[in-house]
């Protein structure tokens, strides 16, 4: 015979901040900075209305996109985009990947690890638009400075992923490798690369997907590619042009990411 | 072959996981390391290829000095000793000739290694070692695609295929069904025979380990506090080892077991075919 339970006994998920006094003052405290924030920002329903009206006019040039007019322009953009895309992306990955190594704890010393970390710190820290516009005054305008701008990005982006993968690979088959006698370099062709492979590939097909569509923004600071055909076409309100191109952006990414999904799917 | 005097490692947190082990291998003997969970085991077979940095004492494979080594020294004397792990410890994601050959990487440059083109010399012994070990019909398969015994047969052909002094072999069994566990314990002896490798076996199943190794040395705390022929290994040494428990069955299952599997052994050969697998009395 079981006994009847003496009473029912209550159970919550104990809180995140325990004391309930410094709860609810937190919560009070966020509510009444987003009130305050709200009222510096100085909405304007003028301004939307009339920009509603831009905004439709835009929109409207859109659905009838002229791919004649600029093609021209148009195909050596593109042409611009497409080959800093995939240079810099290569030339990316190809210094990218010594500094994943580099920047996974578990595989080198500290002072290493400190350095790649901060080459990646300082890559990551820095926008897109921000290197283009410095890179534009050191270079000068073109696909050059894309193509630079693009490089330094890319080290940022797929370093940091790769090294964070890299840290998290299973260490018993490394140690046994590391067990046969086999020396460092030795050791990460065959216990380390292997097992990060198919998100190197992920990573790295993405990050080409990435910099196409970033070549388009570059672009507009001058460093060339189709950005800077689509920044023409915008400032002189041609909008069916920029429409056009906007189009073929679209294709563009979208070709990517079915492509890429392909590979990934084959490569698993 | 392998002398170890004086052993002991002390770790970081302050805990003493080896104390003044000393110990010597012959060349072909097979050594069974019992004892409990955190007894020292694992900790005794990494200080051998150093993974773990032994904190004083000495151990010698053949003439060297194993603890003064550093760099390539280390790398060179690693090339003669094999190992093998509980978790199979293979790339899964590369095929069974690629963990192989991995045994095979103290010994060829980086280029080589990176393009996978080996010396022909390696891939014969490969071929070899994956012949003895029954698996020339997988060379090509991922490791991720085999199961537990094939995969552990997988270790012990890149451990060979070093062409090894001795085999340091970490919990073999402790993943595997009991059948399989025989087979693979049954493999490792045999090899040492073949080959007159000295083989330091950790593991936990004390009637499976004196079913097939020629000598226990049990741990506990650290310290050696057993060492003879599986034979010697009574009521009174287990629990010296382990602590008090009631080991009549233990011991006597084991007896029982030796006795089936001799049995089945002499059954498997007369028949050349699938009989009855040996029944396990019950698990350990």
């Amino acid at each position: 015979m079981r006994a009847a339970p003496a009473a029912a006994r209550r159970w919550r998920p104990p809180p995140l901040i325990a004391n309930p006094w410094l709860r609810i003052a937190v919560l009070a405290g966020a509510a009444l900075y987003l009130v305050l924030a709200l009222g510096t920002v100085e909405v304007n329903w003028a301004r939307l209305s009339d920009g509603w009206a831009r905004g439709l006019r835009f929109v409207s040039g859109f659905l009838e996109p002229n791919f004649s007019r600029r093609w021209d322009d148009i195909l050596q953009g593109m042409i611009e985009s497409l080959s800093m895309t995939v240079t810099s992306t290569v030339v990316g990955i190809a210094i990218s990947v010594p500094i994943g190594i580099g920047a996974a704890r578990n595989l080198v010393p500290r002072p290493v690890y400190l350095l790649c970390r901060a080459i990646i710190a300082v890559s990551r820290s820095l926008q897109e638009i921000i290197v283009a516009i410095l890179l534009v005054a050191m270079v000068g305008f073109g696909p050059f400075a894309g193509f630079l701008t693009l490089s330094f990005a890319t080290i940022g982006f797929l370093s940091k992923l790769l090294a964070e993968d890299i840290e998290d690979i299973d260490p018993a088959p490394v140690e046994a490798i590391r067990a046969t006698g086999t020396p460092w370099p030795s050791l990460i062709a065959f216990g380390v690369l292997p097992q990060v492979a198919p998100r190197l590939l992920g990573l790295s097909l993405y990050r080409l997907d990435i910099n196409f569509r970033e070549s388009a923004v570059v672009g507009i600071v001058g460093a060339g590619g189709i950005g800077a055909t689509l920044n023409t076409a915008i400032d002189r309100y041609e909008f069916d042009s920029a429409a056009a191109i906007l189009i073929l952006i679209i294709a563009i990414v979208m070709a990517s990411e079915y492509v890429s999904g392909l590979v990934r799917g084959w490569a698993k | 072959m392998l002398t170890i005097a004086g052993l002991s490692k002390r770790y970081a947190k302050g805990d003493k996981a080896l104390d003044d082990v000393s110990l010597g291998v012959p060349a072909g003997q097979v050594v069974g390391l019992i004892g409990p969970s955190g007894a020292g085991k694992s900790t005794l077979i990494r200080c051998v290829n150093r993974l773990v940095e032994p904190t004083s004492g000495s151990i010698r494979l053949g003439d060297t000095e194993i603890t003064r080594l550093g760099g390539a020294g280390l790398r060179r004397a690693r090339r003669r000793m094999g190992m093998i792990f509980q978790e199979y410890a293979l790339v899964e994601r590369l095929t069974v000739m690629e963990n192989v050959l991995s045994g095979r990487l103290g010994y060829v440059g980086f280029w080589r290694a990176f393009l996978r083109r080996f010396p022909q010399a390696d891939i014969d012994r490969a071929f070899a070692v994956l012949d003895r070990v029954g698996l020339l019909d997988h060379v090509d398969k991922r490791a991720d695609q085999l199961s537990g015994g094939q995969r552990q047969r997988v270790g012990i052909a890149r451990a060979l295929v070093q062409e090894p002094d001795i085999l340091l072999v970490d919990e073999p069994t402790a993943s595997l069904d009991p059948k399989t566990s025989r087979q693979i314990m049954r493999l490792i002896v045999e090899v040492c025979a073949e080959r007159q490798l000295a083989a330091i076996v950790n593991i936990h199943d004390v009637a499976l380990a004196q079913m097939f190794v020629q000598r226990i040395i049990g741990l506990r705390a650290g310290r050696v506090v057993f060492d003879g022929p599986p034979e010697a290994l009574d009521t009174d040494a287990l629990t010296t080892i382990y602590g008090e428990e009631d080991w009549s069955r233990t011991i006597r299952e084991a007896h029982d077991d030796a006795a089936n599997e001799a049995a089945a052994q002499e059954t498997v050969r007369a028949l050349r075919a699938q009989t009855k697998p040996p029944t396990v009395a019950r698990a350990l």
